[in-house]
Order: structure tokens, then sequence, then C-alpha cells
């Protein structure tokens, strides 16, 4: 039964999900989307996510529905949106489900946006239309074996060697990285050294086939089981000068905007992974008795529902002001970061409760809670850590970096 | 054709279902004073315009919708799908209006985008008589095909499958004709966000019910034809029963079936 069908249910879900404060044409794509999930995610993904397969149906309708084009111009064949709009979506998405709303967000926000923002013309051209239409999904190699919160550290090496660079290293964790649509990966390189030894670290396109690049096996993941994580290794790849995304040694600096935002949508997903959790809740606790009585009328279950909607609204405004600062271009690192730590926390909370109110059956894969169990730990993780959003907080308020 | 002009009825209803409506205790009419939405039924309709415009290679789709409060959250979702505009009829003069005079105003707002095919539902979500299709077409003089459910327009002429009891007939008729399709017969689109940007531009033609032509006193409460007497609550349906086999379930089974006099 889906909550549509229990309506003294949906009357509070919808309460509780309002679109107020947004403009009417994204609150019509919120609703489009929440009806797409519910009808074309919710069904299906079960049985996708039990099998580990990647959720390609899915993403081709996303792919006509305009989903992957959403904050990008029409000129490039995107929907002329913005990232409050691409943030709107992800969270309807990841009401349903983290592993199809994660393959938009890394294909949309570390795939195609780097090349967007710091790409030649010629690169936009070339990758951005496919990328809008969701035929190609884009990737972004930062993390390696050695570790991913400290990218100062980068291992993998990239020279230019007549005309082209040679990369070699290895990358963990790769989200998208090896789908049958795959069309390429970002990958950061050490290019050279600066003053004082500090590496230059920048970043090259190199696409899905190059010889020299090897995908491994898919990870077996705690969570997000539809969505494609691999490791990569580069052995003498080589790609031509023209690859270089942005400018030579400007890597990391050009990825610490496309991370600030990208905190923005993981933010995004967790309150949707969280509002998931109340719809779940809510359903179950109509049907279920014990002793006697439907578990809603305890006042334990109530209560803990009660908190379970007050943390997510909270979250929801921490992320949405954050992404209308962004658009009003006013700074939002800071908002961005606690917006990530908030609602990455309160989704996590909030899986353990509903799993909670669900008893056995929430400790089974099959159903909704289960998987939002196991996927919410992640969103504690990925697109930096809990600690590292802290230490951008501190760094904010002035706060010192260890010396 | 090189340009057909097709016009989709869209009625614009309360959110929810048969479960949520309310209806007023003394007009048993029902509720219709929150946000409407678009029928889930006429999104077939609308989806059905716009391939068929696209087929002819060149055309467009005309909404025309009566709805209470100049309700139009319905139609932008349609607008967003791809519709060109539409005419909305709102006016507080249509309150307490039966199927019939919905009809007569559905006609006389459709005769004036001169359509080449009208496209309804086959009963909407929340009044489903079921009887406005051929009233519109009885109406505007046009054929009609009812129960369409799959569609291919041929020159002048259109040709649909039926659906039948049985399985399909094959009905040909004239243009300009009325069909009434039903629920799956296409796969609605998700409207994106550029149609959703889009719609807002888009025109929505708001008229009164003089601006049709249309005698007040032959709409509305006052040309109802048509009085609900009284509305009584379905009963529930009853749970089923569970015959557990413990050897003799096939008799079980038997015995029941005889009670009901089946076999
Ligand atoms: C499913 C999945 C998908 C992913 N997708 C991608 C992707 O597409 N692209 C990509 O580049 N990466 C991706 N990652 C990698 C992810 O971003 C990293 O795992 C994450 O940034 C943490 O890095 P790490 O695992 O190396 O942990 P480490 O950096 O080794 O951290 C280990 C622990 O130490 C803590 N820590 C580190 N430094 C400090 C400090 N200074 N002070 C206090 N505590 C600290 C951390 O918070 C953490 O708790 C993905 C990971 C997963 C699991
Ligand atoms: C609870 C209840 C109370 C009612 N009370 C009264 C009453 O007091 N007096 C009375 O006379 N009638 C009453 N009616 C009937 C109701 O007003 C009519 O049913 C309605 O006007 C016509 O609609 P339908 O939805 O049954 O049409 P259907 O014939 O089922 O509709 C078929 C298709 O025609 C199109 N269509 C229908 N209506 C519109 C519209 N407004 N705009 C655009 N397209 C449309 C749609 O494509 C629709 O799917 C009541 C009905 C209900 C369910």
């Amino acid at each position: 039964m889906t909550i549509k069908d229990d309506p003294a249910i949906r009357a509070g879900v919808e309460a509780a999900h309002e679109s107020f404060g947004l403009s009417a044409e994204h609150a019509e794509l919120r609703s489009v989307v929440e009806r797409f999930a519910r009808n074309e995610v919710a069904p299906v993904i079960g049985e996708l996510y039990e099998a580990g397969e990647f959720p390609y149906e899915i993403v081709a309708q996303m792919g006509r529905m305009g989903l992957f084009g959403l904050p990008f111009p029409e000129a490039y064949g995107g929907m002329g949106g913005d990232y409050l709009a691409f943030c709107l979506v992800l969270e309807e998405l990841a009401r349903v489900d983290s592993s199809v709303a994660i393959t938009l967000e890394a294909s949309v926000g570390l795939g195609a946006m780097p090349i967007f923002r710091f790409g030649t013309e010629d690169q936009r051209q070339e990758w951005l239309p496919r990328l809008c239409r969701g035929e190609l999904l884009g990737a972004f190699g930062l993390t390696e074996p050695g570790g991913g919160s400290d990218a100062g550290a980068t291992r993998t090496t990239a020279r230019l060697e007549g005309g082209e660079w040679v990369i070699n290293g290895t990358k963990s964790f790769i989200t998208n990285s090896g789908t049958d649509i795959t069309g390429l990966v970002t990958v950061t390189a050490v290019t050279g050294r600066g003053s004082g030894g500090r590496p230059d670290i920048s970043a090259i396109i190199v696409p899905t086939g190059t010889p020299g690049m090897t995908v491994s096996k898919k990870y077996s993941k705690v969570g997000w089981s539809s969505s494609d994580t691999r490791e990569l290794s580069f052995d003498d790849c080589r790609v031509p000068a023209a690859n270089l995304l942005g400018q030579e040694g400007r890597g990391y600096a050009q990825f610490l905007r496309t991370l600030d935002e990208g905190r923005i949508a993981i933010a995004a997903m967790s309150v949707g992974l969280a509002q998931g959790c109340i719809d779940e809740s809510l359903r179950y606790v109509g049907q279920r008795e014990a002793f006697g009585h439907k578990i809603s009328e305890y006042q334990v279950l109530q209560f803990k529902i009660a908190d379970m909607e007050a943390r997510t609204h909270t979250a929801r405004l921490a992320y949405r002001d954050a992404a209308e600062r962004l658009l009003a271009g006013a700074p939002f690192k800071r908002q961005a970061a606690i917006a990530k730590l908030v609602a990455s926390d309160v989704a996590m909370v909030n899986a353990r409760e509903a799993t909670q109110i669900f008893g056995g059956y929430g400790f089974m894969n099959d159903t909704a809670v289960g998987r939002f169990y196991r996927d919410a730990k992640i969103l504690e993780i990925g697109e930096g850590t809990s600690e590292v959003q802290r230490m951008l907080i501190a760094r904010d308020l002035g706060l010192p970096a260890r010396t | 054709m090189d340009f057909m002009n097709v016009v989709v009825c869209v009625k614009q209803i309360p959110d929810g279902d048969q479960s949520t409506y309310k209806l007023d205790p003394t007009s048993h009419n029902l509720v219709r004073d929150g946000k409407l939405i678009l029928d889930d039924s006429d999104s077939y309709g609308v989806e059905m315009g716009l391939q068929l415009a696209e087929q002819a290679g060149g055309g467009e789709v005309t909404l025309v919708s009566m709805a209470p409060n100049s309700e139009t959250s319905g139609l932008r979702t349609a607008l967003a799908m791809g519709a060109a505009r539409a005419i909305l009829v709102s006016d507080a003069a249509l309150a307490g209006s039966d199927a019939l005079s919905t009809a007569k105003v559905l006609a006389a707002a459709i005769k004036r985008a001169g359509p080449d095919l009208v496209i309804t539902a086959t009963e909407s979500s929340d009044g489903y008589t079921g009887t406005i299709p051929v009233q519109i077409a009885e109406l505007l003089g046009m054929p009609s095909v009812t129960f369409s459910k799959k569609v291919t327009v041929n020159g002048d002429k259109v040709t649909v499958e039926r659906q039948t009891e049985e399985g399909y007939d094959e009905v040909e008729v004239p243009l300009p004709a009325v069909i009434s399709v039903t629920a799956g017969v296409v796969e609605p689109r998700y409207p994106s966000f550029k149609g959703i940007m889009a719609a807002k531009g888009k025109p929505v033609e708001e008229l009164k019910v003089a601006d049709l032509g249309l005698d007040a006193a032959s709409v509305g409460a006052a040309g109802a034809g048509q009085e609900i007497t009284s509305v009584v609550p379905a009963e529930a349906r009853k749970a089923g029963e569970i015959v557990v086999d413990e050897g003799d379930a096939y008799q079980q089974i038997i015995n029941y079936l005889e009670q009901l006099k089946v076999i």
C-alpha cells in the first residue's frame, strides 16, 4: 500500500511537505518529481536494490524529463533551472530512494557542473548536451585509497608528454564511474610542485574507455546498493593536453566551489531520506496493532514521529537557506557546511527511529525503512565527512588551522 | 492534414480520491473550494493530443476546462506537458451545474477553438458519470467514439480501436469528431522544468457564461434538469474469507460456490 492510498495519513504528509515559500514553478517541479518518484521509482527500486542493479530505465526516464540538465542553460541542452530546483528534485527522489538521487547528484553536480563552470567552449559543447539528456553520466574522482578528506595529499600524477597528459595513480569510491553509460571521469592529479614543494593539483577529463584506465568491479557496499561505485586505476593513461579542465594547478581551488555546492545537494538528499522515514512511519503506525491498540495511539511513538518531523523541518530550512544564498550570490560556504552537517545527522537519527517503529520489519531489506537505514550513514561521510564540515565551520568563524 | 488543431477537455478536480472528497450536506454537491489539480484521467487525453499533433507534422493542443474560482493549477500542469493554450470557463452562475449544462458550456467553448479533433477522458475521477463526451458531440453535431484505446488520424478521418468486453471494434469517423480515451492509451509525459517555465507565459483565456452567448438560466443550478435527492455511502467491502488447507479446502470451496449458486 502506498501513502496515496491512505487518506488520513496523506493529509498529514502533505501538510508537512508544503511548498511554502517556493515559487509556483519550483513548487510544480517538486510535485511533478514527487509523483514520478512515487509512481516510477517506488514500485521497482526494492528489487533492483536487493540485486545491486543499476537503475538504467529510471535514469533514462529522468533524462527524458530533463532532470540531468536542470541547472544548465538551454544553449547546452539544459533546462535553464537553478540550483534550488536541482535540490528540490534531489529531496523528492531521496524521499523514495537514495541510489537514484545520488546517481543524479553525482552526474550533475560532480560530472557536468565542473565542465560547465570551468570548461572551455569546446569541452562544454562536447559533453554537456549528452550529459544533460542523461544519455551519458559523468563522474568525478578526487578520493584515493590513501585519503579523501585531505585532498592536498593527492598521489595520482599527470605529466605532459608529447601533447598528452600521462596519468598514473588510483582513485577510490568513484560514483557513476563504471556504468554502461558513463561518458567521462574528471580526475584530480598532481601536475607539478609549487613554491615550498606544495603540490599543484589539476583536473583532467578522462573519457570512458581510454586505454590505461582500468575500472574495477563494483564495491560491495552497506547502502546505496543501486548506485555505481568503483575503484579506478591509471597506468600510463594518456589523454590529449586539451582535456585539462580549468587552469593548470588550480584544480584544488576549483573543486572547493564544486564541493561547497555539493554539500547543499547532499543536505537536500538527507532531508529527503528523513522525510521518507516520516512518510513510512506515519503509514505504518496507522496499520500496526499491539496490545489491542493501533500503535499510533502510543504517545511514545507519536513523540518519536513529532521529533522526526521537527528535525526534518529544521534541516530543510537549513539547506534551503544555503541554496537561497548561493542563488543570491552571497557567501554560502558556512551555511552549506551547516546544512550538510545537520541534515545528514537528521537522516541518520530518523532512519534509526523509523526502523525502531517498524520493529522486526524495519530490519528487513524489503522494507523501505530498511533501505533508508542502510542508506543514511554514507550521508555523514561522502562529499566531506561531518568532521570536515565542523572544520569548515570553525575556519569560517576565524578559528586557526593546526600548524 | 498538415496542421492539426486538437482540443482536449481537462477537468480540474479536488486533490485526493473518493474517500477524501467531501459533499455539501444540503446540495449534495462535491465541495470544490480547496486547490484543484489536473484529473489524472485527463493526462492521457493531453498526451494523446500532443502525440497526434506531432504525428500530423504540426499542430497544437488547446485545453478547455470549466472550473470554479478561476482555477488554473490543473491547466498549468497540462500546459507544462506541452499544450499551447487554454480556455477556462469560470463563473459563479455555473455553480450547481449538472452534466448536461457542463456539456453545453464546454461545447460552446470548444466551438471557439474550431478544432479538428476533440479529446476527453472516458469518465472523470470525481463525478464519473461518463456522459459528457457524447453530450458534447451531440451539441457540436460531431460524430463521437468512446472508449478509444488506439487512435490514428488519416487525412480527414480518424480510425479508432474502441475497447469492448470481448476485444475491440475498429471504428472510422470523419473529422472533426469527439473521442473519449481510456486510461493507459498512452504514457503521459512528466513535464520538464523547461515546460513548467514555458507554461507561465502561455495564454489562458478566461470566459464568463455571457462571453459564450449562453443564457444564464440554461446553466448552473437554474438550468439543471437533474436533482440529487440523496447520497448514501457505498457499503464497505467485506474482508475476504481465508480457507486454510487442512486437506479439505477443496470441499469448503465447493460448498462456498454452491452456496453462491454459481456451480
Ligand atoms: C559510496 C561512496 C561514494 C563515493 N563517491 C565519491 C566520488 O564520486 N568521488 C570522490 O572523489 N569520492 C567519493 N567517495 C569518497 C568520499 O568522499 C570519502 O570517503 C570521504 O571524503 C572521506 O574520505 P576517506 O574515506 O578517505 O576518509 P579519511 O579522510 O581517511 O577520514 C577518516 C576519518 O578521519 C576523519 N578526519 C580526517 N581528517 C580529519 C581532521 N583533520 N580532523 C578530524 N577528523 C578528521 C574523518 O572525518 C573520518 O572520520 C565516495 C565514498 C563512498 C563510500
Ligand atoms: C457527489 C456528486 C454530487 C453531484 N451533485 C450534483 C448536483 O447537485 N446536481 C447535478 O446536476 N449534478 C451533480 N453532480 C454531477 C456533476 O456535476 C457532473 O457530473 C459534472 O458536471 C459532469 O461531470 P462528470 O465529471 O460526471 O463527467 P464525465 O462525463 O464523467 O466526464 C468525462 C470527461 O469529460 C471531460 N469533462 C467533464 N467535466 C469537465 C469540466 N468541467 N471541464 C473540462 N472537461 C470536463 C473530462 O475529460 C472528463 O474526463 C454531482 C456529482 C457528484 C459525484
